[in-house]
């Protein structure tokens, strides 16, 4: 069972993620920065409750929407913010940028935006558990777009056959950058693409942290008794654009999303859900949420200014890091 | 080297390796489709799965995008995993995992994570097996920043290449040739390496230079010596690694020479052979008596008809035209 420092863990993490997210709309409409970033806003139950079930030893890889992720698992929000803002002490030293975020000294081994690219990798992860017995977990987060990819089911074909310590997590957002579902597959149901591989799969709703979280757990529990691997789909929604705030492209409106399912979806914003489920089943207060809000605004604030005055890398150093020396 | 030298075909010669670093570091595993069958792989995985056992020599189903990637990310927790591509021509399905992720990955993270991982790729010429079983693909890997590459053309430099890539911080892609399976000398019984980045000058001489890359320094190497009877004298290079290439031992052989053929596996158009001869020209030019020639499969996909294929290998008479060529130019 979730303590209430658990719980309050989860939420903090969350409002981090969520706030984060915000706070980097006016620096790229004041194009402090051109590098593409995929906002998480919206999504932040997914990372928070799939991470909570994981240990630092434990192996993530990410995709282009990877902030969540990163930041779920443990990575650092000014190293985050400053490869972000293309800076020296960037978490990939400026040479990634929002889309290659890497911290593996908290297992998080990287993200790339080549959809469905790190799966593999993913597979490699609990592979390499497996045959060092280390019992670690690896988790793949990947998007519904993912899904049209054939080396998923390679992965997944060979997850099963080798029972690997590996979880499929798919985050379903309803759409592949601008195309809805409806018009990638004939179901809007992913999960049940795992079950011809005779892999453990389920659907659970990706904006109640605590539902992922336990779904998560048991997964977890699973592989690491040598029960692997395990898909889960995890339905949620986007509150930005595929890209930026809201997918202006120089000018035009290219989310071409529908206004009233932008807004249902808003109220099923994960943070806001979960900071009323823990004030009505006074688990804490809302001066005492709010008090945590503050903090964390403070935090990212900070990470932000640290973030602006750190230097660029020099222009001297440009292939450097080609090759590990 | 050694006194516990013995003859070693090129074949038994990467056996060497392997089973050398599988036995030294458990960390080195095997993984690709037909690693358990000699029709896949000749030799080189002979007596493995007995020594190490299926959880490091992993034999996969036809799934080559997975299984590299599956090698490039326990790369990146790591391992140091060697992935078998039996016939290249399938490791076109794993360009994502090779291109987009290992060889970019160091620069992308910054140096914070790296993929040490070789990925072993067998050209399977001739054989009447047409343009989807004989394919040299090294030139297209040539092209992208973050990649080694070596092509051992003898026995001793399969192994020692073999071992210094699997040691290699860095994706190493290993490209050798059934050509040269059957091929023999001597090679020492214990672990040793090649390092990648040395080009080795096979034959010393003062009339031309002839680059050679792969099965094609087999080749020139044989002919060189047949040509000293013409009264040729023709230094052989054996390129050995493709990248990062050894320009100073080139330089230094074309400097007294002034006249250069390059040979290569490959195609002509855009090819290996293409970018050794610019190399060459920007840095060399007032030393060259002669343009940089290049002896190369012609712009055409592998045939199959046994005498097609004779017309589109180049033999060591194809090679001694271009020579006179390069020779007799005033």
């Amino acid at each position: 069972m979730l303590s209430n420092s658990d719980l309050q863990k989860l939420y903090r993490d969350m409002v981090k993620i969520k706030f984060v997210e915000e706070t980097l709309i006016k620096p790229i409409n004041d194009k402090l920065f051109k590098c593409p970033v995929h906002l998480y806003s919206g999504q932040e139950a997914v990372a928070v409750g799939v991470c909570a079930a994981l240990t630092t030893n434990d192996y993530v890889f990410s995709t282009h929407r990877s902030h969540g992720h990163y930041l779920a698992k443990g990575g650092d929000l000014k190293a985050m913010l400053a490869e972000i803002y293309g800076k020296e002490a960037g978490c990939s030293r400026g040479r990634g940028g929002s889309m290659h975020l890497y911290a593996p000294e908290v297992g998080f081994c990287g993200s790339a935006p080549i959809v469905a690219g790190t799966i593999s990798l993913a597979l490699g992860g609990a592979l390499a558990s497996s045959i060092r017995n280390d019992n670690r977990v690896t988790v793949c987060f990947f998007g519904d777009g993912a899904v049209g990819e054939g080396v998923l089911y390679e992965s997944l074909n060979f997850a099963a056959l080798k029972k690997l310590p590996v979880i499929f997590a798919c985050e379903n957002n309803l759409y592949s950058t601008h195309l809805p579902i409806r018009e990638c597959r004939i179901s809007e149901d992913v999960y049940r693409i795992a079950e011809p591989f005779g892999i453990r799969t389920s659907k659970i709703d990706g904006n109640d942290v605590l539902s992922v979280y336990i779904s998560a757990q048991k997964a977890v529990e699973a592989c690491r008794y040598g029960d692997g691997p395990e898909f889960i789909e995890f339905k949620t929604y986007r509150m930005r654009g595929h890209v930026g705030p809201d997918d202006n492209i120089q000018g035009t409106h290219t989310d071409i999303r529908p206004r009233s399912e932008v807004e249902n979806w808003s109220r099923e914003d994960p943070v806001s859900k979960f900071k009323r489920y823990l004030i009505k089943n006074s688990i804490f207060q809302t001066f005492e949420l709010n008090e945590i809000d503050a903090e964390i605004e403070q935090e990212i604030h900070e990470a932000h200014t640290y973030a602006q005055n750190n230097p660029f890398p020099t222009k001297s150093d440009l292939k450097k890091y080609v090759f590990k020396q | 080297m050694s006194s516990n030298n013995r003859k070693l075909q090129y074949s038994l010669a990467i056996n060497e390796a392997l089973k050398q670093k599988m036995a030294l570091d458990e960390s080195v595993f095997l993984i690709g489709q037909g690693v358990k069958s000699p029709w896949y792989v000749g030799n080189t995985a002979k007596d493995l799965l007995e020594l190490y056992g299926n959880a490091r020599v992993i034999d996969t189903p036809v799934s080559e995008n997975a299984m590299t990637g599956a090698a490039v990310g326990a790369a990146i927790v790591g391992m140091r995993p060697i992935v078998v591509h039996p016939r290249m021509d399938f490791m076109l399905y794993a360009f994502d995992p090779i291109i987009n992720q290992a060889a970019n990955w160091s620069y992308m993270s910054g140096g914070k994570s790296n993929v040490p991982v070789v990925i072993w790729g067998i050209v399977n010429r001739g054989g009447e097996q047409a343009a989807q079983h004989s394919q040299a693909l090294h030139g297209l890997f040539n092209h992208i920043p973050g990649l080694k590459i070596v092509m051992p053309a003898t026995p001793y430099d399969a192994k020692g290449l073999m071992v210094a890539a699997i040691e290699d911080d860095n994706p190493v892609i290993y490209i050798d040739d059934r050509w040269l399976y059957e091929v023999e000398e001597d090679v020492p019984e214990e672990s040793f390496t090649i390092p990648i980045g040395k080009a080795a000058v096979r034959k010393l001489g003062n009339d031309v230079t002839i680059i050679g890359i792969s099965y094609m320094a087999h080749l020139t190497l044989l002919l060189a010596n047949e040509l000293e009877n013409d009264n040729i004298h023709c230094a052989v290079i054996d390129v050995r690694t493709l990248k990062p290439l050894d320009i100073e031992t080139i330089f230094e052989s074309v400097k007294k020479t002034g006249r250069v053929v390059v040979t290569d596996v490959g195609w002509l158009t855009g090819g290996v052979a293409g970018d050794i001869s610019a190399v060459i020209t920007e840095n060399c030019f007032k030393y060259l008596k002669a343009p940089v020639m290049r002896v190369t499969l012609p712009d055409c996909p592998a045939p199959s008809s046994g005498v097609l294929e004779e017309a589109y290998y180049p033999t060591k008479d194809d090679i001694k035209r271009v020579i006179n060529q390069v020779i007799h130019y005033k």
